[in-house]
């Protein structure tokens, strides 16, 4: 949180009656120039906002959106603005409308799921001069052109996680804690326990639903009871992975890591962890806006088109536990890796895919998982 | 290597649910407790112990000493009550507005101070391991107790024999059951309130503390979903009897380990309703020793909850 | 639980003032009850803009924002006026109650469990014509925010349990219940990383309203806060409520049915929360879903009181609190402040307002019973 004396913030509202008229006009980043000190900026620069549903430093979904979102503040010719804890109300419409009436923005990345539909599509039909790209992997042809989304295949991670996980578990239990039964985790749970039989066939995944993105106390009480049901690696597919890592550390149980490097946490039982890189996605929209472009409607990519990253090994991971891990991940740095592979049935006994048959990171069935594969415990 | 109990590990973790969840429950409703019986509610304990968290986490990071965070989220409450209980002593101010308009401003400012103390990891207080008797790791993780657990339960019993066998005891007990007896016996009423919401205050800043400093052990923005404004509802539960909010803490944190315990043993469906079951059980109990004909035993008659 | 006598009867006082007082009186009656919140709400502004230089930030540059982003334009009044629709509704689920002694503060779940309700019943009315399925919605949605929050009424009146605490915990109960049925029963298998009800469909979404732009739940907020004012201050029902809210006995002696009318209002501000959920489903989201919880039920709370539980000042209130709300994206962005600034704003200003309460009849000028009494507190040494 930079301070500033009172003088400059007076400074700052003296410029105001001439920041409101020029507003309308292509002027209105004056506004956000005088309000952060008069910094010299480059004559049209490129205002990109940013919109986030938590706080920007909280260990997982919204700082590795951040973490992009600061990297960028070093380019040239681009002011970032940036807003958290917006709710996926009609507030992030207003929100929007207030980047782009008030602060010039040209470029919005609104980064929660739930902002798509029909916040973001409301407002990109309201803006059509605005381009609008949402984390999430949602848009469709259907929707606004200057729509689009961008997503990440971090199953990918998750797999990777499971194979160092069985090598590291000795119970041969590992435990997953969820936040709701939807795709998106559900495909990271699958993934996990995928990679850790891979490694070990007999090991099984114990996932626990919280209910919620964000709820410090049930993530804390799902770890331990993961811990007492024997699981000694735990992972987790919660806003912010901090209480999870911390709680599990104390337990004495292994954690690997999701949304961002939670290593500093845990630095002894911090074993890897599957991490978004947004900053490609980023450079690459705003490469193209600068060039007079309009940015990718659909971007999606896993580890080959580094989106998707490990953290680094810590300590607690063996060298044939890495040799193994690294090996795999030379596969998927190829592209078109197969997690999902026949023979394979869910944990109802109901064959999911059928022997021969496989789906590669890309394919879009796995936007509609509903199942949990055989060998982890929990339902749907 | 590790042993499996099956369903026995329900009980065992509704067993350390019930140590780990239950100190802030026990702390803001012992605080409340000595409020209400003054006769004034505080249902701002909510932001109290959620700034009490912020507090804490932020001095242990800065001081490197978990007690530090303790010492300062304790009077850190206090100021709150303090606010509180001089607040509320004008004529026409209603204690309950008060109350809730405290938690969140006391909300606010953690939130407002806390932003940079997100991140920085801070040292946890200490836990005593009263299971190592056992072998079982499970056991020896239910009975790792926290020292302001021990705290708590020792400060209940004083309490509940403070309020019968000493004169402040039965100055705050007067002062809450009527103030005109209490003027005529010469007591200064507001004062006697003022103390009584301050010491609310504390408690309840302490008990944030045990929030980021030991379970869950970590200062974020959603560290307290709602505990200090159910801790409250538990005193109306317990009839103002600190042995009673002992025992009320441990069945609320008790049942909100229960969702996740039975997930593990693989009962999973429905689990939002086995979250909810401290609030269910809670209204059941509530509605189950009310009765429409006379007041809540053991209510303090100056409380507003009772007229 | 009969919260705070003294209110209430002043305001029981009211109509017997209005008939034996002349104009002057009432009107200098109506001025404090302006002047006071008016003047507690710039004293809490005046030590927000201390806290903000103790920490080095200008106060000006913050009035110039909540100006700019709250109210300056048409954008800006847009924009507040949006965030003040939900809580016209949900500040009515607490004022209502409020006049009979009740301070109930779980308006939320009867928010989620309205929306939830109008969402549900809206794919078997597929088909319908919308100025029959419309209403239907809206009634399914009020429906079930007066069963719950007129079960709260119920409880306290018939069983006496406390309507703060149980309106509470059922609060938490219903969105517990809402979104069991929301990821579970009546979840749309295409709503995939979204958990959410079936859509309602185009043909029952209601538009914006002409000329503001702004969806239909904000006329209909100010119409349920005409109605409410009307109900509790032009009826004999609601002249019965206030008697019962400034002394039960008294209301009992007098034959009045005290526990019907608890059970009445509750459920009728049960009601009115639940239609902020309506509007959220039938005007902005489109369905259901985790959302609906977004937090009007709390805030509103604020707008009651800092309205005094008054229905008319409910409106005012909620359009500065929606400014306020609305120019905290702003705040963070110009000003480098952390979101919870406008927590903080909004504590200070509530805790200011309630502390005027002490206020009311210490002023001459606003008090016609101390202009007859000038000569005898002369006489007696001038007392204050």
């Amino acid at each position: 949180m930079p301070s500033r004396g009172p003088n400059e913030g007076e400074k700052g509202v003296a410029h105001l009656p001439l920041t409101r008229r020029t507003m309308l006009g292509a002027g209105a980043a004056l506004g956000l120039a005088a309000a952060t000190g008069g910094r010299a900026r480059a004559a049209t620069p490129l205002t990109v906002g940013f919109i986030y549903v938590g706080p920007k430093d909280d260990y997982g979904y919204n700082q590795a959106h951040a973490q992009a979102a600061k990297a960028l503040k070093g380019m040239g010719g681009i002011e970032i603005t940036e807003e958290e804890r917006v709710p996926e109300t009609n507030a992030v419409e207003k929100t929007m409308e207030s980047m782009i009436n008030l602060d010039g923005a040209t470029l919005l990345f609104p980064t929660s799921f739930g902002y798509y539909s029909p916040y973001l599509l409301n407002e990109a039909r309201k803006n059509p001069k605005i381009q609008f790209r949402h984390c999430g992997g949602l848009w469709t042809e259907k929707d606004p052109p200057n729509a689009g989304s961008y997503f990440g295949y971090i199953a990918q991670g998750q797999y990777l996680n499971g194979i160092v996980a069985a090598h590291a578990s000795k119970s041969k239990k590992i435990g997953f804690v969820a936040a709701k039964p939807i795709p998106q985790v559900l495909n990271n749970v699958n993934a996990f326990l995928l990679g850790a039989r891979s490694v070990d066939p007999s090991i099984t995944c114990q996932v626990i639903f919280t209910g919620e993105w964000s709820l410090a106390v049930k993530e804390a009480e799902a770890t331990n009871a993961l811990v007492d049901g024997g699981a000694d690696v735990i992972t987790c597919h919660v806003d912010s992975p901090k209480v999870v890592v911390e709680t599990a550390a104390r337990r004495g149980a292994f954690v690997c890591g999701y949304h961002v490097d939670q290593s500093p946490l845990a630095p002894q039982k911090y074993l890897t962890g599957a991490e978004w890189n947004w900053l490609p996605i980023y450079k690459d929209a705003i490469a193209a806006m600068q060039a007079g472009k309009v940015p990718e409607h659909f971007v999606r990519g896993g580890l080959a088109d580094g989106y998707v990253k490990m953290s680094p090994y810590g300590p607690g991971v063996s060298d044939g536990a890495r040799r193994n891990a690294d090996a795999v991940k030379a596969e998927m740095l190829k592209g078109g890796y197969e997690i999902i592979k026949g023979p394979l049935k869910d944990n109802a006994g109901k064959e999911v895919m059928p022997a021969g048959k496989a789906y590669p990171e890309k394919a879009p069935e796995l936007e509609s998982t509903n199942y949990l594969v055989e060998g982890v415990k929990g339902s749907v | 290597m590790s042993d499996d109990l099956g369903l026995w590990s329900v009980p065992l973790a509704i067993l350390g649910g019930a140590i780990r969840v239950s100190t802030p429950f026990l702390f803001v409703s012992l605080g409340e407790t000595i409020t209400e019986r003054s006769g004034r509610i505080n249902l701002g304990l909510e932001g109290t112990l959620v700034f009490g968290a912020m507090s804490a986490y932020a001095t242990a990071v800065l001081t490197a000493s978990p007690w530090a965070g303790v010492a300062v989220a304790g009077l850190a409450g206090g100021a709150f009550g303090l606010l509180h209980g001089y607040i509320c002593k004008f004529p026409r101010v209603n204690d309950v507005a008060i109350g809730i308009a405290l938690m969140l401003f006391g909300t606010g400012l953690a939130f407002f101070f806390g932003k940079p103390f997100i991140q920085p990891p801070a040292p946890p207080l200490p836990a005593i391991p009263f299971g190592a008797w056992s072998d079982l790791p499970q056991v020896q993780a239910a009975l790792r107790v926290n020292v302001l657990f021990l705290v708590g339960a020792a400060l209940s019993v004083a309490l509940w024999w403070g309020f019968r066998n000493t004169k402040a005891g039965l100055v705050l007990r007067v002062v809450g059951d009527s103030a005109d007896a209490a003027r005529a016996l010469g007591y200064d009423v507001d004062r006697v309130r003022l103390v009584a919401t301050a010491l609310g205050g504390v408690l309840a800043g302490i008990g944030g503390s045990y929030l980021s400093l030991y379970y869950p052990g970590s200062w974020n923005e959603g560290i307290s979903s709602g505990q200090g404004l159910m801790a409250v509802a538990l005193v109306i539960f317990a009839r103002w009897n600190p042995l009673a909010c002992f025992g009320a803490a441990l069945l609320f944190g008790g049942a909100g380990a229960l969702g996740p315990a039975l997930q593990s043993v693989g009962i999973s469906q429905g689990y939002y309703l086995f979250y909810a079951a401290p609030y269910v059980l809670t209204l059941a109990l509530l509605v189950a020793t009310s009765s429409p004909d006379r007041v809540l035993a053991g209510a303090p008659g100056e409380l507003s909850l009772s007229k | 639980m009969v919260a705070d006598a003294a209110p209430s009867k002043l305001a029981a006082d009211r109509p017997r003032a209005l008939t034996s007082l002349p104009l002057r009186a009432w009107l200098a009656r109506r001025l404090e009850a302006l002047a006071i919140p008016v003047g507690a709400a710039l004293v809490g502004f005046l030590l927000f803009g201390l806290f903000l230089i103790a920490l080095g930030k200008s106060p000006l540059q913050l009035i110039d924002i909540v100006w700019r982003g709250g109210f300056g334009s048409p954008f800006a009044l847009g924009n507040s006026l949006q965030r003040a629709a939900p809580l016209l509704f949900a500040a009515l689920c607490v004022a209502l109650p409020a006049r009979l002694g009740l301070v109930v503060i779980g308006g939320e779940g009867a928010i989620v469990l309205g929306g939830l309700a109008a969402a549900a019943i809206a794919p078997p009315l597929a088909g319908w014509p919308a100025p029959l399925a419309i209403p239907l919605m809206a009634g399914a949605a009020a429906l079930a925010g007066a069963v719950w929050i007129g079960a709260v009424g119920w409880l306290q009146a018939y069983r006496n349990v406390n309507a703060t605490i149980a309106s509470l915990l059922m609060s938490s109960i219903a969105i517990a219940l809402a979104n069991h049925l929301i990821e579970g029963a009546l979840r749309d298998p295409a709503s995939l990383n979204k958990p959410s009800t079936l859509p309602v469909g185009d043909a029952f979404m209601l538009g914006p309203m002409p000329v503001i732009g702004v969806h239909w739940g904000l006329g209909c907020g100010v119409l349920a806060c005409v109605i409410a004012y009307l109900l509790m201050d032009r009826t004999t029902l609601g002249f019965a409520a206030r008697i019962a809210g400034g002394n039960v006995k008294a209301a009992q002696i007098q034959g009045l049915p005290v526990g019907r009318l608890i059970v009445g209002f509750t459920a009728l501000g049960g009601a009115f929360a639940a239609l902020a959920g309506y509007f959220e489903v039938a005007a902005v989201q489109g369905n259901a879903n985790g959302t609906l919880a977004a937090g009007y039920g709390y805030t509103g709370i604020l707008v009651a009181f800092l309205a005094r539980q008054n229905p008319l000042a409910i409106m005012p209130v909620a359009f500065l609190l929606g400014g306020i709300e609305a120019s905290s994206g702003l705040i963070q962005r110009r000003m480098q402040l952390p979101d919870a600034t406008v927590l903080v704003l909004e504590g200070l200003l509530f805790l200011v307002v309630l502390l005027s309460e002490t206020l009311y009849g210490r002023f001459k000028p606003f008090n016609p019973h101390l202009w007859t009494e000038k000569r005898e507190a002369a006489a007696a040494g001038g007392a204050a």
